[in-house]
This record gives structure tokens, C-alpha cells and sequence, in this order.
């Protein structure tokens, strides 16, 4: 195997500049000084003390995690039952639908889904809030959950779990104990995945959501809107360390599972 | 060989009925109400289905059904603008990412296993963070006396007016939706044999013509994947163009956004919806078929 040339690293280490400049620049500024986002006045953290101080948007703050814990978890359990669905089943009635309601969500544009989700609680005369947003959420997730799973559920030796019946297992008892540990991580990253979409959504969301129920990234674009804000800055910061954490935390953890094979 | 036990019903039934009940349905009702028309009143539009008629209630409802919405929009300039638009934008903004990434999926797999893993950990790790901060991101590099102007000014380069503009549009959907782009090419061509290089070498190709006969062509199924995978959403994109594009750059995405919200036509906005969709039905009858195919 050749290794990487001139032209290769070049290109790999540009577009690496490109996505994390523009992260690092918001980061960098969230610790300046000076109230204009772009000219450098020192540095300080005022910004984040005046976060601690802004109720709104820790309410905000507070929803959110709250929307995300909990329509992740439902995502995560609905996903699993529906990537064992589509692995294990065959073929059943209608089979090409309930695929076809798995992969559209994944690439369909987000003011479709948010605006088709809000007629539903309309027609239904269901009152806007915390738990339309969190039911949204659950079902937009849900799709991408199911993949994840899915790829790891196809790749699984089933033999093992024909070994656990013939060893006296249960059908039910064998998927739990031998099925469910090894694709494990897979849940755990799909729980992931589904918790961050969660944390993200803003279209969604501002459809869904009613009075009460502002989540961080409504509140967010209606401060963005009326301009940059050192403020905004340093939320942001908070999320991407957030963020950065749990996924290298993932990515440490799956490289020990993997270390002693 | 015996054949793995059968499931429990409800294991598909359960997430079908959710499916069906927050995805499908909802789908039917943007279909439904795009042929409705607006009234002032709460919720806006009629008809609204009575059933306490019975099938008489039914009946009204369908014969107060028009497509007159879909007039309406045909009629206007504004949305064919936006229509048009929409797909220029996407078209534009694929073609770029493709030519941006796959120099850098191609890159990627030339390193060696371990440097790999910590690269495409590099690539996933922004799709992670939220994108509406990533594009915030760009506010401040962009505007007129953001941080480009500013490194243009210490090279003594006049400044650009970039923020508002649709080149700032072009350069967030790049921008944000390059880890789409990035991974889909990485992945095809970080399984290629190796091998087959070295046979087309063998047999006189020069390493150019290795590259546009061998490795390009095998590659394809990725750059259609990934092609897909931002050409879809973009098309429908609300908040680049919102945040970054200018009070003339027109979306499809910005326009479901604008009839709901400010203007409160749901009707309308519903009826884009349909109208997008459509117009997306191809490209993600694809993309579906592709992600089964790849997933099985």
C-alpha cells in the first residue's frame, strides 16, 4: 500500500481547516471581552457568568435536555424493535411501506416533517408543548436509531442465538442474553445519535412546540436573528464541549471493548 | 439450517403504528389541507372534516376539496422563483461538494489504518455539533466587519460583502453539509482492492489513468450516495438560507416557513410542501433503494 502523497495530506489537511476554523474562531471569541463578537477586547469570561444569569435560557436549557433524554430512550426502544423487523422478518405485509417510513424521514427536509407533524396535533386538537415536541422527536430519531442498529443486527452471527435455544434458552431469553449484549454498543450509539438530533432540532421543534416549551435551539435563532452576541458564543462553546465529551467518551470506550479481541 | 424463531407480532407492529401514526398520517394531512382553502379563524383553513353527520359530513368535506391553492401558486412568479431557485442552490452547492470531497475522502484513504480511524473520527466529530451553531459560526466571519474582512484587510485586499448574499448561501450548505459528502466517497474508497491498481499498472496505465479507469469509475456508487444525501435535504433547506442568504434569496424551505408563520396560509404552505416533495419522490426512491440494498 502507498502511502498518503504531498497532495493527498494537503487536501485531507485543508478540509480539515475548513470544518473546524469556523468552530474554533466561535469558541475563541465566546472568551472576549469586548460585547462585539469580532473585534478582540481581552480576554475574560463575563459572557459565561452572564449566561448563569439568563433564566430563560436555562429554562431553555432545561427543556431540552429533557425533550432529548426523553424521546432518545423511546427512539432507542421503538428503533431496536424495528431494525429486528427488518433483519429478522423476511419478508412481511408490508414490508416495502414500513422500510419506505424507516428511510424518508432520514433525507426528507425538515419544514416537511415539522409542518407535517404540527397538522397532526392540530387535527387531533391536541394542545402544542412540551410532549408534541418530544413525540416529534421520538419519530424523526427513531429512523435513524433503526439504522444504526440495523447494520450492526445484520452482521450478528445468528448461529450464536440458535446455540443459546439449543442449550435450553427461551427464544425471548436467548435474544436477551446473547443478542442484546453484542449489539450493544449499537444502541448505546444509537441512543447517542438520537439525543444529539434531538438537541440540534430547531425546524422541528419550532413547529411542535408551544407556549412553555421553548427548547435551547428556538431560543437560539430568535437571539441569532436579531444578531451576533458574545452570549450566543458562549453557549455554543458549552454545547460543542458537551458534545466533543460524550463522543470521544463513546469512541474510548468502544476502542477498550475492541482492545483485548 | 433452521431458521431464526419467529417473532412476537408486536414487535413490528409497534413501531409500524408509530410510523404510521407520526409519519404517514401527518403526510396524508399536509396532502389533505393543501386542498383546502384559508379562513380566518382557528385553526386557518376549511373545510374541516365533520363527522357528526355521518357520511353526509364526509360527502361535504370532499366537494368543498379544490385545488385552487395550486392555482394560486402557479399563478405567482414568487414561487416558481423560489422553486427554480431551491434546485440551482442544491445543484450548485452538490456539484462543489463533490469536487471539495472527494480529494479529501480520497486523501483519507491513503493513510494507514490507525491515522484512518482518528481522521474520519475528525470528519463525524462537527456533524455532531449543532448545525445551527455552525452556521452561526459563519455570521461572524462573513459580515462586514467580520473576521475575513479583517484578514483581508491586514493583505491590504479590498473588503467583500459576502453576508446576505446568496454566495454566503452557497457557502454554508458547503460548508455544513460536507461530513455528508465526506463519508459516503470515503467509504467506497476505502474498501477498494488495492490489487486492481496494480493490475491496471501492470498492464501500462499511467497512475493517472489508473485513477479515471479504475478507481474513479468504482467509486461511483458512493459519489451517487453521497450525492443524494445533500442534494435532498439542501433542496429543503430553511436555515442556511434564513440565516446567511439575503431578503431576496429564495428557497423553498424559507417559503413553507414564511406562508406558516407570517403569513399564516397553511393552505399554501402545505401545498410547497407537496409540491417539494414530488418534486423530491425520485431522488429519495433511490436513496431508499440504495440504503436497503446496502443494508441488507
Amino acid at each position: 500500500m502507498r502511502g498518503p502523497s504531498l497532495f493527498n495530506r494537503v487536501s485531507v489537511g485543508l478540509g480539515l481547516a475548513f470544518l473546524y476554523a469556523p468552530i474554533a474562531l466561535l469558541v475563541v471569541y465566546s472568551f472576549n471581552a469586548s460585547r462585539l463578537v469580532t473585534v478582540w477586547g481581552g480576554f475574560s469570561t463575563r459572557w459565561y457568568a452572564a449566561l448563569l444569569r439568563d433564566d430563560q435560557m436555562l429554562d431553555a436549557v432545561w427543556v431540552t435536555l429533557r425533550v432529548g433524554l426523553i424521546s432518545a430512550t423511546v427512539a432507542t426502544i421503538l428503533g431496536t424493535l424495528a431494525a429486528t423487523a427488518l433483519v429478522r422478518s423476511g419478508r412481511f405485509r408490508g414490508r416495502a411501506l414500513f422500510s419506505g417510513m424507516i428511510y424518508a424521514p432520514l433525507v426528507m427536509p425538515e419544514v416537511i416533517l415539522g409542518l407535517s407533524l404540527l397538522l397532526l396535533f392540530v387535527g387531533l386538537g391536541l394542545p402544542r408543548g412540551f410532549w408534541t415536541v418530544t413525540a416529534s422527536h421520538a419519530t424523526v430519531t427513531l429512523c435513524y436509531a433503526t439504522v444504526v442498529i440495523q447494520a450492526r443486527l445484520a452482521s450478528f452471527d445468528l448461529s450464536l442465538e440458535e446455540a443459546a435455544q439449543d442449550l435450553g434458552c427461551t427464544p425471548l431469553s436467548a435474544f436477551l442474553q446473547v443478542t442484546l449484549p453484542n449489539i450493544a454498543p449499537a444502541i448505546a450509539a444509537a441512543w447517542m445519535l438520537a439525543f444529539t438530533l434531538s438537541l440540534d432540532d430547531l425546524v422541528i421543534a419550532s413547529f411542535t412546540s408551544g407556549p412553555g416549551a421553548t427548547t435551547l435551539p428556538m431560543r437560539l435563532y430568535s437571539q441569532v436573528r436579531l444578531g451576533v452576541n458574545p452570549e450566543i458564543n458562549a453557549v455554543s462553546t458549552l454545547l460543542i464541549a458537551v458534545v466533543a465529551l460524550g463522543v470521544l467518551a463513546v469512541a474510548a470506550i468502544q476502542r477498550r471493548r475492541r482492545a483485548p479481541n | 439450517m433452521r431458521r431464526a424463531p419467529r417473532l412476537p407480532g408486536w414487535t413490528v407492529a409497534l413501531p409500524y403504528l408509530w410510523l404510521a401514526l407520526f409519519f404517514a398520517l401527518p403526510m396524508l394531512l399536509v396532502a389533505k389541507l393543501s386542498l383546502s382553502h384559508t379562513v380566518l379563524a382557528v385553526p386557518p383553513y376549511a373545510p374541516r372534516l365533520d363527522l357528526s353527520h355521518g357520511l353526509a359530513g364526509l360527502g361535504a368535506f370532499m366537494r368543498a376539496l379544490s385545488f385552487e391553492t395550486y392555482a394560486r401558486l402557479a399563478a405567482d412568479r414568487l414561487y416558481l422563483d423560489a422553486y427554480l431557485s431551491s434546485l440551482a442552490f442544491a445543484g450548485a452547492a452538490t456539484a462543489i461538494l463533490f469536487l471539495i470531497a472527494y480529494p479529501i475522502a480520497y486523501g483519507m484513504s491513503r493513510f494507514g489504518t490507525g491515522a484512518r480511524q482518528v481522521l474520519l473520527m475528525a470528519v463525524i466529530l462537527p456533524f455532531w455539533t449543532s448545525f445551527l451553531i455552525r452556521i452561526y459560526a459563519w455570521i461572524a466571519i462573513l459580515k462586514p466587519a467580520g473576521l475575513l474582512n479583517q484578514a483581508l484587510g491586514l493583505l491590504h485586499i479590498p473588503p467583500l460583502n459576502l453576508l446576505n448574499t446568496n454566495t454566503a448561501v452557497i457557502i454554508g450548505l458547503v460548508y455544513a453539509y460536507l461530513p455528508f459528502m465526506v463519508l459516503p466517497l470515503y467509504a467506497v474508497l476505502e474498501r477498494q482492492d488495492e490489487s486492481l491498481i496494480e493490475a491496471s499498472r501492470d498492464l501500462g496505465c499511467t497512475p493517472s489513468q489508473a485513477f479515471w479507469r479504475v478507481t474513479f469509475p468504482l467509486s461511483l456508487p458512493g459519489v451517487m450516495a453521497g450525492g443524494l444525501l445533500c442534494f435532498i435535504p439542501m433542496v429543503g433547506e430553511f436555515v442556511i438560507p434564513d440565516l446567511l442568504g439575503g431578503s431576496n434569496t429564495l428557497m423553498l424551505g424559507r417559503t413553507i416557513w414564511t406562508e406558516f408563520f407570517a403569513n399564516r396560509d397553511w393552505p399554501a404552505a402545505s401545498a410547497v410542501a407537496i409540491v417539494l416533495l414530488a418534486t423530491l419522490a425520485i431522488p429519495i426512491a433511490l436513496f431508499q433503494r440504495q440504503q436497503a440494498k446496502a443494508l441488507s
